[in-house]
């Protein structure tokens, strides 16, 4: 299936929620190709001085395990237990009544009563009764209880690289158990004896080192952004200034690396660019902070320390007075939920200020760091920006939530009211499909690789499915989102279960209407390059 | 015997109950929250012109009184179990669907209810006189006078309720593949001291005078077993409910007290307005930006990049 995807119709028939096997605790060793992520790079493990670096595959019988492997984890897991009262008591109390079984992703997609996350977490579970509770020390399985072995340790490696960390069973479950945390800590116990994959491995290696995952050196990421400013003139007309590494400017613009590498992000860092020359705004990007994405988050609390440690050093470096973050999805959890807590407090800046409504973001008050959405609705609200919604009228448009925007914040207007007052045509899609009920891309935490590209598009089924419903029934052609992995990964998605939509952010919308001063002639194309329906109609009207 | 089942077992329970519920409590307690990790669904406070539901403000709280009234939602009325959902795949369409699934949510709550009811009512046998609530709830309780004597409400429903619950779990295949035998045992010891107690009220009475004063005197601390003979069916109820105390703090059953130190819902949405510390926090390994200048210099020069050193 890795190298030939199986069609949709075929792949649906794949799906049965009535479990096959019967017996939760015998470990499951099946790894298939398309299902799994390759190990990480020794070389890359030794530059962030990794334990047991190590050249093994999922499929060997043998994963050259450190000697002591058991002993490691499970001092791993008591160190933990205390450390994190969500694992001990998400361990603790769960009664599996069930609620959160079908809400998966990944179960929806592939029908593995594994992956329902009450099953995802009684993996662990069980091996926590063994050892570390009355119940289970003394009556073993009849109480739940379930030995460490080899086999299921691969069976986490296996269920917790198939977790995206969305948390949308949280939302649904009755005490709040949060999945996340679980695979959270299931990845960090792995981690420690050295069983990690390289999706996520190598952009911590590159992003320690030049700043961003991608491994973009500076001179390069200079190279990029000149791109980036020749794409604006080319559809406006305008030389915009990109300002990179400069001291003393108000704003530090912090937006994940796919912004300026990958399609369709590039549209909205264009969108980006063309809004903050329109505002005259005083801010800088940084070729050392150049990743507001954090794959420590999908690794360890310690590696996304390590890594988000450089936006707050970089603002008091080049002293700015706060940071402006750019569209994203993790990016947002880790800078929301983790930044203070983990390189704050950040004394050295401001309360966020728009320069240009004046208006002072208090829910930024401690962090210092402002959503794009925040600040452009905030615009917007404020009638500082001329736009012309018909100049997106070549879309009919739907808005994907991403998780962590969704369900770690609470970003849910803000997007909606810019697409609203950016475009004419939006469309929601069904109601148990969005805002914290939106369902994961199927790729976020790491897992967006080729090789496990069954799995992706098992997990995007609930995804395709709902962008479908609004295709089919809106003629919806293009699918907006912020967050990078999904605009990286749900075309992927779209085309196979829906077929023919296209990708896009938000800020792309808003280049697209965004009339700009210095602009001398009409617009003729989007940021895409593509001709603009009124021109297109025009011409038509010409012949 | 009677000693054995009537003060010396409930002693035993009462103990074990207190003392476990305890350690788990202090276990939990001691085990540090790093992360303000609420899990959001609803918009956030942001732009004052965002205007917000009032339950958007409980499903997203702003401040530690909305975090309260989520949790009250989410104990008393099982908030996040309202939104239940099923979802199936219509392979002829090509579609998989979400349909509201709400039986849960209904004998979930049904159950929990019936038993607080049913915990008020038998506080009657501690206390003399009765304080005129518990009459109270008696009456509104036994308010069907279906048999004689009173079956209560509460009765049918718990015993309904605790089949439904057993049920689904025998019934779907989904249900019976994440269900352990600690899943069932709950239920079953439930089911059987709900059973038990109603054969004692309706079938097989027993000597209610004496019962109390049983009762009063475990409570009072001189235990005494009354003269008057106290049936073996109480026994049963009475031994079922003490494995049942003694169980509590050792189980799933503990998700009772565990809701309360739920991270993701005990936790406002302050993020970005409250500094959180984690105690347990550590300097760790990072890359200066000297070492990375150090590292590019050259190239950044070239490119025209501002640098620190010349």
């Amino acid at each position: 299936m890795s190298d030939e995807v199986t069609s949709r119709e075929e792949l649906l028939k794949t799906i049965d929620y009535v479990p096959a096997q019967q017996d939760l605790y015998k470990p499951n060793l099946e790894f298939r190709p398309g299902t799994w992520n390759y190990p990480a790079n020794p070389k890359k493990m030794e530059h962030l001085e990794l334990p047991y670096p190590r050249e093994w595959s999922p499929p060997d019988l043998d994963w050259k395990l450190p000697e002591n492997w058991k002993e490691i984890i499970l001092k791993g897991m008591e160190e933990r237990l205390n450390r994190y009262r969500s694992l001990r008591v998400y361990l603790d109390i769960c009664v599996r009544c069930g609620a959160c079984a079908d809400k998966c992703h990944f179960y929806l997609g592939s029908g593995d009563p594994k992956n329902m996350p009450v099953a995802r977490t009684e993996l662990m579970r069980s091996v926590y009764r063994r050892y570390f509770t009355v119940g289970g020390k003394l009556l073993g399985g009849a109480a739940g209880g379930r030995e460490l072995t080899e086999d299921v340790l691969k069976e986490w490696f296996y269920y917790y690289y198939q977790c995206t960390e969305c948390r949308r069973c949280s939302v649904f479950c009755p005490y709040g158990i949060d999945t996340c945390e679980i695979t959270m800590m299931g990845r960090e116990l792995l981690n420690l004896v050295g069983l990690n994959i390289n999706w996520i491995v190598e952009p911590l290696s590159n992003c320690f080192r030049t700043g961003n995952h991608l491994g973009i050196q500076p001179h390069a990421f200079a190279d990029t952004i000149e791109f980036a400013v020749e794409d604006v003139e080319d559809v406006t007309g305008i030389k915009v200034d990109a300002p990179m590494n400069r001291k003393g400017a108000e704003i530090l613009f912090v937006v994940p690396s796919a912004d300026y590498f990958a399609e369709p992000h590039w549209y909205t860092f264009l969108g980006y660019l063309m809004l903050f020359h329109e505002l005259g705004l005083d801010y800088t990007l940084s070729t050392y902070a150049s990743e507001g994405g954090n794959f420590g988050l999908f690794h360890s609390a310690e590696m996304m320390k390590r890594l988000n440690n450089k936006i707050y050093a970089e603002a008091e470096r080049l002293g700015v007075k706060w940071i402006l973050g750019g569209e994203c999805g993790h990016m947002w959890r880790v800078i929301h939920q983790y930044m203070d807590t983990i390189n704050g407090p950040a004394d050295f800046l401001e309360v966020p200020k728009s320069p240009i409504t004046g208006t002072v973001f208090e829910n930024a008050k401690a962090t210092k760091m402002t959503h794009i959405a925040e600040f452009t609705a905030d615009l917007i609200k404020n009638n500082k920006l001329k736009l012309d919604p018909s100049r997106n009228d070549q879309w009919k448009i739907t808005y994907h939530d991403s998780c962590n925007p969704a369900r770690a914040m609470g970003l849910l207007e803000e997007p909606r009211y810019i697409i609203n007052n950016v475009a004419n045509n939006f469309y929601e899609m069904p109601e148990n499909t969005i805002r914290e009920k939106t369902f994961c891309c199927g790729s976020g935490s790491g897992l967006g690789t080729d090789e496990n590209l069954e799995m992706r598009l098992r997990g995007g089924l609930p995804r395709g499915n709902a962008v479908k419903y609004v295709k089919d029934r809106y003629g919806v052609n293009i699918l907006t989102c912020m967050c990078a992995i999904d605009k990286a990964t749900l075309p992927a998605v779209c085309d196979y279960w829906a077929g023919d939509v296209a990708v896009g952010g938000i800020h792309e919308l808003v280049g697209n209407a965004l009339i700009m001063k210095d602009e001398q002639k009409p617009r003729t194309v989007d940021v895409r390059g593509d001709p603009l329906p009124s021109v297109e109609g025009s011409e038509e009207g010409d012949e | 015997m009677s000693t054995l089942f009537g003060v010396i077992l409930p002693y035993a329970a009462i103990a074990i109950f207190i003392l476990g519920i305890l350690y788990k409590v202090v276990k939990w307690g001691r085990s540090a929250v790093p992360f303000r990790i609420p899990t959001t669904c609803a918009q956030a406070e942001t732009l004052p012109w965002i205007k917000r539901k009032p339950h958007e403000k409980l499903d997203n709280p702003s401040n530690n009184l909305a975090m309260v009234g989520r949790m009250l939602l989410e104990v008393l009325i099982f908030r996040s179990l309202w939104r239940n959902t099923r979802a199936e795949i219509k392979a002829d369409k090509q579609k998989l669907i979400y349909s509201g699934s709400k039986f849960l949510w209904l004998f979930g709550l049904l159950f929990h209810w019936s038993l607080l009811v049913i915990l008020i009512r038998h506080c009657r046998l501690f206390f003399e006189p009765v304080p005129w609530i518990l009459d109270v709830v008696e009456n509104i309780d036994g308010m069907f006078e279906i048999v004689i004597p009173t079956l209560y409400l509460t009765d049918i429903i718990i015993l309904l309720a605790v089949t439904y619950l057993f049920f689904r779990r025998v019934v779907f295949s989904q249900m019976r593949y994440i269900s352990l035998l600690a899943d069932y045992f709950a239920l079953l010891l439930i089911g059987g001291v709900a059973v038990t107690g109603v054969c004692l009220r309706i079938f097989f009475h027993t000597d209610v005078e004496a019962v109390k004063e049983l009762a009063m005197s475990v409570l009072r601390f001189s235990p005494e077993v009354p003269e008057q003979s106290i049936s073996w069916l109480f026994y049963l109820h009475l031994a079922m409910v003490c494995t049942l105390l003694a169980y509590f703090p050792f189980s799933k059953l503990m998700h009772a007290a565990g809701i309360f130190f739920s991270p993701t819902r005990n936790m406002a949405n302050t993020n970005r307005v409250k500094r959180h510390v984690n105690p347990w926090d550590y300097p760790v390994k990072v890359h200066p930006y000297h070492e990375y200048e150090e590292e590019f210099h050259d190239k950044m020069e070239q490119a025209g990049l501002p640098l620190e050193k010349e």
